[in-house]
């Protein structure tokens, strides 16, 4: 029970965050980090999965509200959280599939790798649906790297503040 | 059922992903116009290609029938040429004469004899008479010669008997024309007076003195010219304006007065 308002909890935080701080960054011009990413990352493993799927649709969908997007973070995050088994599967193999993993204490180069191709699918899908158009796909490949990068250093970071110290 | 069931619940993440997923995609396209209008346009280049293809295809099959409607309106449009009344002001009273056109098509067509004919699909029923002039859309092509119910048969402009009133259209001298039956696409032009003053390439026309055709209908251009045995006339090669190897769709000029002419020679 706690667990659960704990996670509802950290929802709300990050999607405010983000709505409201971290959408109006602009870095460079029109780099935004996306850690709404981190809830759909580091979500407890003992999960219901048809009811993860559905709470990473809610969170995109609200992502979309606050940036005045159509529905491109919700099916960016509603993919990245369908497939986060098989990246679990790849990355911690025998450890993920016997459910003795725990976040707080998984390798470094494991944690690196497993972070950063979610980001880069999630960012990929992302802005191949915003851009929308075959011809500017080196756009969407460039944006996609630059953002995830971004991403990628602001949801380690906030790895180690929230996972690591409640080890 | 049990297995569709079962089917449904062992993949029923994999189904709720995709449907969420289209529900975004949908939203997506509903309410960004430029997604949406990009979208619809690449499908619309497609289906316009696929279009296209089955046009070069189908429209073959509708040749014949595109065909007949552009023989009825040039039929009008030739009767309309033949009819006109700025066309009569200065014409001499004689001249005032109205022709029916009928569009008709070719049956038969003969040009490897000395004496050629050709039959057409149109007769007595849509009153076709024998001595109607009949021309293609180039120039004259020959004469009416026997008429059953269905079909009329046309002394070809290429056939040894065929005699014409012809006259050169910058000078107005006028002449016979026959044919020799040697070249189908020559025709000799006799009797015209040697201070004609002819120069190779002038225009050839229907005489207006037959009453078969009206006057100034193209029959074709000076090849070469000749003095012919008495000295005193030319003699000339014509090269026909129409390919009459290849004609299809023909018109038949119907004089509408020509029995009130003639009754005035009897």
């Amino acid at each position: 029970m706690n667990k659960i308002v704990y996670n509802i909890f950290l929802a709300l935080i990050l999607i405010l965050s983000q709505g409201l701080f971290f959408n109006n960054i602009n870095l460079l011009g029109s780099i935004n980090p996306f850690i709404y990413i981190f809830f759909i990352a580091y979500f407890p493993l003992k999960n219901n999965r048809s009811l993860f799927i559905f709470l990473a649709f809610l969170v995109g969908l609200i992502i979309d509200i606050f940036s005045d997007t159509h529905a491109i973070h919700a099916a960016a995050t509603l993919t990245i959280a369908f497939l986060r088994p098989y990246f679990m599967k790849l990355y911690f193999g025998i450890a993920y599939e016997h459910q003795v993993i725990k976040f707080n204490s998984i390798e470094l180069k494991q944690n690196l790798f497993y972070l950063l191709s979610i980001i880069l699918i999630h960012h990929l899908i992302l802005f191949s649906l915003e851009i929308f158009d075959i011809y500017k796909i080196l756009l969407v490949i460039k944006n996609a790297f630059s953002t995830s990068i971004f991403t990628f250093i602001t949801i380690y970071i906030l790895f180690e503040l929230i996972i690591k110290r409640t080890k | 059922m049990q297995r569709i069931i079962y089917f449904l619940t062992r993949n029923k993440d994999f189904i709720l992903f995709i449907s969420l997923l289209s529900i975004c995609l949908s939203i997506n396209l509903n309410y960004n116009e430029y997604n949406k209008s990009k979208l619809l346009n690449s499908s619309n280049s497609f289906f316009s290609s696929m279009y296209n293809t089955k046009l070069t295809i189908s429209k073959y099959f509708n040749l014949e029938y595109q065909n007949r409607l552009l023989t009825e309106e040039n039929r009008k449009l030739r009767y309309q040429i033949y009819n006109s009344v700025d066309s009569l002001k200065y014409k001499s009273e004689l001249e005032k004469i109205s022709y029916d056109v009928t569009s008709a098509s070719v049956i038969k067509n003969s040009y490897s004899y000395s004496n050629n004919f050709i039959t057409i699909d149109v007769g007595k029923k849509d009153s076709i008479e024998v001595d109607n002039g009949v021309i293609s859309s180039k120039g004259v092509v020959g004469i009416i010669d026997k008429t059953s119910l269905n079909y009329s048969r046309i002394i070809s402009i290429l056939n040894t008997n065929f005699l014409l009133n012809a006259k050169l259209k910058k000078s107005g001298y006028f002449g016979v024309l026959s044919w020799d039956g040697t070249n189908i696409n020559r025709v000799q032009l006799k009797d015209i007076p040697k201070q004609a003053n002819v120069v190779i390439g002038d225009t050839i026309v229907t005489g207006g003195n037959s009453l078969i055709f009206p006057k100034g209908i193209l029959i074709g251009y000076v090849d070469s010219f000749k003095l012919d045995n008495s000295e005193n006339y030319l003699e000339l090669e014509i090269n026909l304006a129409t390919d009459m190897a290849n004609i299809e769709n023909l018109y038949v000029l119907n004089n509408n007065n020509i029995k009130e002419i003639n009754s005035l020679d009897e």
